[in-house]
């Protein structure tokens, strides 16, 4: 990949550690990520992956390790504290608020930039007003950038897969957010929604300078779009380097055999 | 000393009575995630259904036999209460299943309500008595111990040891039985249990039969000592703190829950009650409850789940 | 043909972020609104306004009270009645101890004081979901049922937790007719109906509606569960607490705590079921179809049975009345989860495009 200036390292996460009850679904797991890089996390079901995205974003609490945001420690990071470091993301079983139109999806991903108080927004006075038109608009731009025009005021419940899929995106895009964390963005997608997907991908992150970090199990589009990938396997790390340098490692390449077999 | 253990012993009496209607209620949540609030609808409806079989049958057939009567309107009252529970599987639960808890604690809600309704409309609304020879007078117990002793309702005691009983019979029939296994299966993960060719229908089923014995006996016994009225649909919502502090999923919680929470209530009202006008152990529960909850949201054996995403 | 929607293109964002942005549910709602102001005080009689508008109204206001934590916010509570008990009595108290209170004022900081026990109520929803915060509601019934009832400071030492409050006066209106009260109730309603709406629609009212769909996804974009629960339990427990008021003030004038008993609490959780969970009209169906059905069936059972030769007692009439609840619960959550706001707007929509439904 080539245009972008891929910066210093802005997210770094050291010896992390996390388990339920008797599993172990992460362990002593470092890696980093650069400013404006695509970092690609792959590895066989159950490896831990969603696991990883979760504790960078404060989901979960592992019992080890430290996340390093742009030099700031965060010993117990959680979400809150995330979303306003500038860290949004997608989930991989589609997480959208089912019981509330496209529009609104969208809306809630500017709900930390909105500063109108309850009772403005009950009167209905010229902060709430404003407010509300100003995120609308910038709302609106996303809708256009990923081409949901149409689907602005359905409920994301009757929509179909691919395009709650987009939803999700555009949703974690509203929040403008530095660091973009995506699980499985192309999972049960077919070969044209993928590539709009990944047009998607690839543009935010051209466009914006937005950090991706990115489970995919197909590898065709890890290895085409990312800068750098880690692999993971039972909660351990197996791999990491250039997509040229993992697709060479045995570790990996036996794991993914093993897996396959 | 005689005293506090008389007021303990009380508590642990009232206790295994909540136990037993607490045991209902983590059956039902178990087997299928629903969180019965019509168990107390059911005590009721199966307290009715004894009193007034029992007051009808000897009426019908002419006899006088009152040990035959009771007999008779017991085997009645369990296939009114199968009944009961094939027509909520059949109606409701089959029409609901994957819902939130929140949705089907609102159906049960809707079904306390209609049980509620149809037993008063067939069976009347009064005070009906149920006589099924429990013992009614006291006793003395421990003389040589203690001065005085300290007195037992022979009644109180009766029913604790039925309770106790029960829920034994219960939780070696959830061991032991294949039926018991099944019902386990189905608990742990109803999708897996499906897959090996349990039929969750007939599972539920079985279930809420089960919550209906448990019901009728509760009924039977509570109706016995207060008579069987409309008072009796509350014992639900007084075993609901058990449930909270024993955790919805454990049969060993529900137990001793349900003595915690009978003990507390007993020396709460005596020793705390008079401090503050009397009347509180109706939310003295509840505040334990609460109390606990902030602590430890999953109950005492209940299994802390993180949320997958 | 006069009610659609197509062919009005909306010219900007603003337009369509209206509080009703079709041009004739604006008309419709104002014309309601006019007619329940100047239309139904000619029309309507003493027993109609007490048997029926008032408890209406006031009802309707402890329903969007409800249906703004229920519904929309996705937090259960059976302690509703609690709620309306706190604002009563609380507002009762205002009355009395501070000289001068005018009452509207009084039913006001009612409403008040249950939005901060709301809060208090409302903490464990940040610990525990569903079945568990159920209890935590129910532990505030029971425990607010009998502080009324005992604690006699908190009902001026009346016995039996009894107190009547008389002279109802605003500014220098004299609310003594039911036609006063009605249309005091009215404005009310009027102004804090607006208001939900306008919450609902507005940051706040995504941010509940955000937790109740999938609380997870809702804390990763950075909304704050605290935040936003505990102040839906507090705007919810203002408008119960404020109906608590008016119930107590206007409607009863002399109550006594069973007046918001647990059976309250459940009435009012079935309005929302009933009516529409997450749809403030819904809460207007709900109230309206839980006190007309009992006053139309003490009518109509007595009929029916009359033609079979049957003898309705009042006791039969309220079994088969809480018998019909019960089933009509398990029907809409079955069948219409979203009630009678549903069948509604799916009317609507056929009525949009009639007659070409293409
Ligand atoms: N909330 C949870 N509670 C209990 N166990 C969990 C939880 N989340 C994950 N696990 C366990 O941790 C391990 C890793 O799961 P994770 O979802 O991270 O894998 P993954 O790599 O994303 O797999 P997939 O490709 O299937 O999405 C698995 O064994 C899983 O069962
Ligand atoms: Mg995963």
């Amino acid at each position: 990949m080539s245009g972008r200036n891929i910066g210093e390292v802005i997210l770094d996460l050291n010896n992390i550690s996390l388990s339920f009850g008797g599993v172990k679904a992460l362990t002593d797991i470092s890696f980093n990520v650069r400013e404006h890089e695509i970092r690609a996390i792959i590895g066989p079901n159950g490896a831990g992956k969603s696991s990883m995205l979760n504790v960078i974003n404060g989901v979960y609490r592992p019992q080890h390790g430290e996340i390093i945001l742009r030099g700031e420690h965060f010993a117990n990071m959680n979400s809150y504290k995330a979303a306003k470091a500038g860290l949004a993301r997608t989930f991989q079983n589609i997480a959208l608020f089912k019981g509330m139109s496209v529009l609104d999806n969208i809306m809630t991903g500017r709900n930390l930039k909105m500063k109108a108080n309850i009772l403005q927004q009950a009167f209905w006075l010229g902060p709430a007003q404003r407010e509300e038109l100003e995120h609308r608009l910038k709302v609106e731009e996303i809708i256009d950038f990923l081409e949901i025009q149409h689907i602005r005021k359905i409920p994301v419940g009757r929509l179909p897969y691919g395009l709650q899929k987009r939803v999700d995106l555009a949703r974690a895009l509203a929040m403008e957010p530095q660091i973009l964390l995506l699980d499985e963005p192309m999972a049960g997608m077919n070969v044209e929604e993928k590539q709009d997907m990944c047009r998607f991908i690839l543009d935010v992150n051209d466009q914006f300078g937005t950090t991706v970090v990115l489970i995919e199990h197909d590898m065709g589009v890890v290895m085409d779009i990312s800068d750098r990938v880690v692999v993971l396997d039972y909660g351990k790390k197996i791999g990491d380097g250039t997509p040229d340098e993992v697709r060479a490692n045995p570790d990996v390449i036996s794991a993914y055999l093993g897996a396959s077999h | 000393m005689s005293f506090f253990l008389e007021t303990l012993l009380g508590g642990l009496m009232s206790g295994m009575l909540y136990s037993l209607v607490a045991l209902g209620f983590v059956l039902i949540y178990k087997a299928s995630g629903v969180f019965n609030f019509a168990q107390g609808a059911m005590v009721l409806f199966a307290a009715l259904s004894m009193a007034r079989f029992s007051e009808w049958i000897p009426q019908w057939l002419g006899m006088d036999n009152l040990f035959m009567a009771n007999l008779l309107a017991f085997a009645i009252s369990v296939v009114v209460m199968f009944t009961v529970a094939w027509l909520v599987e059949r109606l409701v639960l089959r029409h609901l299943v994957n819902q939130e808890g929140a949705t089907l604690l609102m159906a049960t809600l809707g079904i306390a309500y209609f049980l509620d309704g149809v037993g008063q409309t067939i069976f009347g609304s009064d005070i009906y008595k149920i006589d099924v020879g429990m013992p009614k007078e006291p006793v003395m117990m421990l003389e040589n111990i203690f001065e005085g002793g300290i007195l037992i309702n022979k009644e109180d005691f009766v029913a604790a040891f039925i309770s106790a009983l029960l829920v034994v019979a219960l939780s070696i029939f959830f061991q032991k039985t294949a039926t018991g296994r099944a019902l386990r299966a189905v608990a742990d993960d109803h999708q897996a249990a499906q897959s090996i060719g349990i039929p969750l229908d007939r599972i539920w089923v079985i279930v809420w039969c089960v919550a209906g014995i448990t019901a009728l006996v509760a009924g039977i016994i509570w109706g016995s000592k207060l008579g069987a009225q409309f008072s009796l649909s509350t014992v639900a919502l007084r075993a609901l703190p058990v449930v909270i502090l024993g955790g919805l999923t454990s049969v060993p919680g529900a137990i001793i829950g349900g003595l915690i929470i009978g003990v507390g209530e007993k020396i709460s009202e005596v020793y705390l009650g008079p401090m503050v006008g009397g009347g509180i152990e109706i939310w003295f529960a509840y505040m334990l409850a609460l109390m606990f909850l902030l602590f430890r949201p999953q109950g005492l054996f209940g299994e802390k789940i993180i949320d997958r995403v | 043909m006069f009610y659609r929607e197509n062919g009005q293109f909306k010219t900007s964002y603003q337009a369509d972020q209206q509080i009703f942005p079709i041009p004739q549910d604006r008309w419709v709602i104002l014309g309601i609104v006019a007619f329940a102001f100047f239309g139904i005080p000619l029309l309507v009689d003493e027993y109609l306004f007490r048997a029926i508008l008032i408890p209406f109204l006031i009802l309707s206001l402890a329903a969007l009270g409800v249906n703004i934590l229920v519904g929309y916010c996705g937090q259960i509570t059976l302690g509703a009645g609690a709620f309306m008990a706190v604002g009563a009595y609380a507002a009762y108290n205002f009355l009395i101890r501070v000289s001068g209170m005018p009452m509207l004022g009084a039913i006001l900081l009612g409403g008040i004081t249950a939005a901060l026990v709301g809060i208090v109520f409302g903490i464990p929803s940040l610990r525990v979901r569903g079945l568990y915060l159920a209890v935590a509601t129910l532990a505030a019934q029971f425990f607010w049922d009998w502080a009324f009832l005992r604690v006699k400071w908190f009902t001026n030492d009346a016995s039996s937790g009894s107190v009547s409050v008389a002279n109802l006066q605003l500014f220098n209106w004299s609310i003594e007719s039911p036609t006063d009260k009605y249309l005091f109730c009215l404005g009310i309603l009027v102004v804090l109906g607006l208001m939900a709406k306008n919450l609902v629609r507005g940051s706040i009212g995504r941010q509940w509606m955000a937790i109740r769909d999938m609380d997870v996804a809702a804390t990763v974009i950075g909304i704050r569960p605290l935040y936003a629960k505990l102040s839906a339990f507090a705007v919810s427990s203002f408008y119960v607490g404020v109906a608590g008021g008016l119930w107590g003030f206007v409607h009863l004038g002399s109550w006594e705590p069973a007046a918001f008993s647990i059976d309250r609490s459940f009435q009012l959780l079935f309005m929302v079921i009933i009516g529409g969970m997450g749809s403030i009209v819904g809460s207007f169906f709900g109230a309206a179809f839980i006190v007309i059905l009992p006053i139309f069936l003490n009518q109509m059972l007595p009929l029916v049975g009359g033609l079979f030769g049957l003898e309705v007692s009042i006791a039969l009439v309220s079994h088969v009345e809480i018998m019909i609840f019960g089933a009509l619960i398990i029907f809409f959550l079955i069948v219409e989860p979203h009630g009678i706001a549903r069948l509604w707007s799916t009317a609507r929509e056929k009525l949009r495009l009639w007659p070409f439904p293409h």
